[in-house]
């Protein structure tokens, strides 16, 4: 297994890169802006794209050259471009009704990090350098899921939301790429491609919602309830 | 010999599909459909009988399986196909969406097959891949009446599945992970390299891998408390597809869970996994319970319905043991023929009566004497009273229950399904019995609409009055080869 044979430039390289991505997250968690959010989602998926291109690089594994180049592609081009194209048809700039402030959800944020960090040290058993990297891509795996969800619950907008769903695959990708490098590549790329299908589909569901519920933030769908 | 008629099975629902696009036409459109579904139908039932002679096949360098429990599923699948796709041709022209049509027989066939290809995925990730892609088509599907409703249903479907479902992913991961450090960094993530690993793994990381992967699949199969979608997406789609979305989807769903707690069968995890499948189980059939007394809205009352019943076929898996699986197999059957039924009927008497408040529908038996009728017994064997096929598998469900270390869940479970048929057929009492001032309008084409309903009340009773030795022996055999591990 290529984690117990890390040598420290490796292990610091891929926890740099991890670390960053992390970083990213909080800064889409920290904004109100929806512009920020895609250059902070775009930026954090280039980053990926760096780390399985390094992963590539120092593990021996060729195929997650072409993972990056995929992921930079798709996720870090294609997917931001496509969500700037929805914020400018929808015209709306930033989250008017916020349920928590930026501040807070911040703290929130980071108290989740915490959580994930427990759940991280509870699963691994590696000892060392392959144990920091092992703890460090699952924390962060684990709390790209809770900040996904985090965005999911406390933002209205409907770009928001498709930008949480985003968030919650980047952690699979990120951790996936360090802990299970070897994973077999079909699967990779159909999800990427799977990804593809669902912004397409979003980006319908978004026309559907204004045009048919005067309204794309989530705050007005109110009328299924109990 | 299975392998062929599996190419059947995804034969004809393509070639529906492919067809209902290309050609345009209505009409053409509806009887495509549903001649792909008797045929699938009529697919699945050989399969199966095969497949439990001569073994599980494997095809295609080890992604397909087509084994005993995918089998059936898929059989339950095929049975709700079949008598929905009946049903929608005289369901979708009330609708008056002539031109849209087609598509949403391209749709309903496409889903069918994402749905069947699911169940036979021998790859753990290709299997959360076709589970993403049922999402993505039955979400057009639950938005198809582009009301105002349907949308927003649709919209909390899709996000709520879908970040559910990613939790499946990140589990699918880290048992990816687990099994890399007994096969090596890469290997094929069958079910079977999954369980044979999974002794090996560190009980911690399984116990979490599990609890992610049981929360995702739990999310689309609708277990509480992810099962927030399911009432909104059940009530707003067109009848045909409710009942394909309760009947069959949560189907497959549900294999997922079963097939990961057969991984994790045998070890240190199990036991853990077994109690966080009954927990999940009586917290769905509780909630479910509660919300169905205090329901309004006839289709949010299937809805929840559904849920109840998914949380019993939950415990049924959990209870373990050769009877908690045979009758949650069997109450997936019954259920998926019962809960159409039910379905069909409320879409009567939605489109007859113009709402689906239930206030707004009284005399059920004045306005459709027939089809009345059945959806009447059918609401008697949903809550679960005897001579119906439910009760059987109710009975069989709580025997396993007793017997096991879950003794209190299956007391609370005797206490809330009392709440479930008060609950219930009170509702249909005021719906039937109470006197209105006017008369529901008749409604024309009752024919398409009333079949389907037919065809599944007869084996509701038939099953609830005789069950086939060899439905046992079926049962029995997956039974086993689950305890012994995923194939």
């Amino acid at each position: 297994m290529f984690l117990a044979h890390l040598n420290s430039l490796e292990a610091s390289i891929f926890s740099s890169l991890a670390i960053l991505s992390l970083l990213l997250a909080f800064v889409m968690l920290g904004s109100h802006w929806l512009r920020n959010y895609v250059y902070a989602f775009a930026a954090e998926s280039w980053l990926i794209a760096a780390l399985s291109a390094a992963v590539g690089y120092f593990g021996g594994y060729r195929e997650l050259y072409a993972i990056a180049v995929l992921t930079a592609l798709f996720r870090g081009l294609v997917l931001p471009w496509l969500l700037v194209r929805i914020i400018g048809r929808l015209n709306v700039k930033r989250e008017l009704h916020a349920v928590l402030q930026p501040s807070s959800s911040l703290v929130l944020g980071a108290l989740l990090v915490m959580f994930a960090f427990v759940i991280a040290n509870y699963m691994n058993r590696e000892g060392a350098t392959a144990g920091h990297v092992v703890i460090l891509a699952l924390t962060i795996m684990i709390s790209m899921k809770f900040i996904g969800f985090l965005m999911l619950s406390v933002r209205d907008e409907a770009v928001s939301q498709i930008l949480g769903l985003l968030v919650l695959e980047n952690g699979i990708f990120l951790g996936s790429q360090i802990l299970v490098p070897g994973m077999p590549m079909l699967i990779e790329i159909v999800i990427l491609f799977d990804l593809l299908i669902v912004v397409a589909c979003f980006g319908m569901l978004v026309r559907f919602l204004l045009v048919h519920a005067g309204t794309t933030s989530s705050r007005e769908l109110q009328r299924l309830v109990g | 010999m299975a392998f062929d008629l599996a190419i059947a099975l995804f034969l004809a629902p393509a070639i529906a599909s492919v067809a209902s696009l290309l050609l345009r036409n209505a009409h053409v459109a509806e009887y495509l459909n549903a001649a792909a579904a008797i045929l699938d139908l009529a697919v699945s039932i050989p399969m199966l009988i095969d497949v439990l002679r001569s073994g599980p096949v494997l095809v295609l360098h080890g992604y397909v399986l087509i084994d005993p429990l995918g089998t059936w599923v898929i059989l339950c699948i095929a049975v709700v196909y079949a008598l929905s796709a009946i049903y929608a041709v005289g369901y979708m022209r009330l609708l008056n969406e002539e031109e849209r049509l087609p598509l949403f027989y391209a749709l309903f066939s496409g889903f069918a097959f994402t749905m069947f290809a699911a169940c036979m995925m021998n790859n753990v990730g290709v299997f959360w891949i076709a589970i993403e892609l049922t999402t993505l088509i039955s979400t057009f599907l639950v938005g198809f009446e582009r009301e105002a409703e349907s949308t927003e249903a649709a919209w909390k479907y899709i996000v709520v599945v879908s970040g559910g479902i990613s939790l499946a992913l990140l589990g699918t991961v880290l048992f990816y992970w687990g099994g890399s450090f007994v096969f090596g960094p890469t290997y094929a993530m069958t079910w079977a390299a999954l369980h044979q690993s999974a002794t090996q793994v560190y009980t911690p990381l399984l116990t979490v891998s599990f609890l992610l992967v049981l929360v995702g699949y739990g999310t689309k199969a609708g277990l509480a408390p992810m099962h927030t979608w399911l009432p909104d997406a059940h009530s707003e789609s067109p009848a045909p597809v409710s009942a394909m979305l309760s009947g069959a989807l949560l189907n497959a769903s549900m294999l997922g869970i079963a097939r990961f707690l057969s991984v994790v069968d045998g070890t240190r995890t199990g036991q853990f996994a077994h109690s966080a499948v009954v927990a999940l189980g009586i917290f769905s059939f509780i909630l479910a319970a509660l919300f169905i007394v205090r329901q309004t809205d006839v289709k949010r009352l299937m809805a929840y319905s559904s849920v109840e019943h998914i949380g019993v076929q939950a415990l049924g898996l959990g209870f373990g043991g050769v009877l908690g699986v045979a009758g949650a197999l069997y109450h997936m059957l019954n259920h998926s023929l019962n809960k159409s039924l039910m379905f069909f009927g409320s879409g009567n008497a939605m489109r007859a009566y113009g709402t689906k408040d239930m206030g707004g529908i009284r005399s059920v038996l004045r306005t459709f004497p027939a089809s009345g009728t059945l959806w009447l017994l059918g609401a008697v064997g949903i809550a679960g009273a005897p001579p119906f096929a439910l009760f059987l598998s109710e009975f069989t469900i709580l025997r396993a229950g007793m017997a096991g270390r879950y003794r209190w869940a299956a007391i609370l479970f005797i206490v809330f399904l009392i709440v479930v048929f008060i609950g219930f057929l009170s509702h249909f009492r005021r719906m039937y019995f109470d006197e209105s001032a006017e008369r529901g309008p008749a409604l024309s084409g009752l024919v398409w609409r009333t079949v389907p309903m037919w065809l599944a009340f007869a084996p509701i009773l038939i099953l609830g009055l005789w069950w086939p030795q060899h439905l046992w022996s079926v049962f029995a055999h997956i039974s086993s080869t689950m305890l012994r591990g995923a194939q």
